[in-house]
């Protein structure tokens, strides 16, 4: 059933989540690796893969840097 | 050169990159640049504060822009959320600049910041669009959140009823009223991070800790959709 598993997943929490504070220090090491190479970010920072995974707002602002890194400049 | 092999084989722990090296060594041409112009003085840092605002503001408009199909916001509403965003984080990048470490490319390091002042901004504008009076706890709420098929409630009526009562004998006062803010309520993360005054790191520790809470407990009821392993 759908709605049993997404409540699982909501309910799960990972001992490698490193939380908020540490993936968004982390966040532009991570971005620049993942634009080339998303798995090699996850191998190389585990603890802030496993954090966005879980956080909803950490993984959009994830979003948000590659796509402006990604945007043409002028 | 031995520079970059230390930036490449340190782990997640960014204290203890070599901070005692010439940071400007190691930095592509256009980061140095950026560092250059911004930690000189006169016109020219000047020039190059006004080229940053740019870009920020151009990052700035084009996530608001990207995020905008979330927000019940219009044209100038969010035109003037990037500005805010944008001279916000402008002022803290001019006043980090010093722990600008070179492990990314200068733009990178830069965006991120004018990134988590859109999150920001949006989770504060959150309350500022009429509001739909809630009742303080409304449980009838938490099966459509999860998806649950109203025809199937025999299924989940049980488990639903179990996670209440742990939420209100499991969990401390802060832990139940965020889960009831995020979880009944849909009130996004940073929305919430803006009325307690707090930042996202406590708010989603909070969370986490509640979520563990509510799992272990419901698993010691012998909820079986409840798997208690760590592995997925
Ligand atoms: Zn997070």
């Amino acid at each position: 059933m759908n709605g049993l598993s997404a409540l699982d997943r909501f309910l799960h929490t990972d001992p490698e989540d490193v939380g908020c504070g540490q993936a968004m220090e982390l966040l532009h090491l991570y971005a620049e690796l993942a634009a080339t190479n998303a798995e090699a970010a996850a191998e190389r920072y585990r603890g802030v893969a496993a954090h966005l995974r879980d956080c909803g707002p950490c993984k959009e602002d994830l979003e948000g840097l590659l796509a402006a890194m990604t945007e043409p400049r002028p | 050169m031995a520079v970059v092999r230390v930036r490449y084989v340190m782990p997640a722990d960014p204290t203890t990159l070599d901070d005692g090296l010439d940071a400007s060594s190691r930095l592509d041409p256009e980061s140095a640049e950026w560092v250059r112009a911004l930690t000189g003085s006169g016109a020219e840092r000047e020039a190059a504060v006004v080229r940053l605002h740019e870009l920020l503001l151009r990052v700035a408009r084009g996530e608001v822009r990207r995020r905008s199909g979330l927000l019940r916001v219009d044209g100038p509403e969010l035109d003037d959320l990037a500005h805010q965003a944008a001279a916000d984080a402008l002022l803290a990048i001019t006043s980090k600049i010093g722990q600008f470490r070179g492990e990314s490319r200068f733009s990178t390091w830069a965006y991120k910041f004018v990134i988590f002042e859109v999150s920001s901004k949006i989770g504060r504008h959150f309350w500022r669009r009429p509001q739909v009076p809630l009742e303080a706890e409304d449980w009838e709420r938490l099966p459509d959140r999860f998806g649950l098929d109203p025809a199937r409630e025999s299924e989940w009526r049980e488990l639903i009823t179990a996670l209440r009562r742990a939420v209100e004998t499991e969990l401390t006062d802060r832990q139940r009223q965020v889960f009831v803010e995020i979880v009944l309520n849909g009130v996004p993360l940073d929305a919430l991070v803006a009325r307690l005054g707090s930042n996202r790191n406590a708010v989603y520790k909070i969370m986490f800790d509640a979520r563990r809470k509510l799992r272990t407990a419901l698993a010691a009821h012998g909820y079986p959709h409840v798997n208690t392993s760590e592995q997925r």
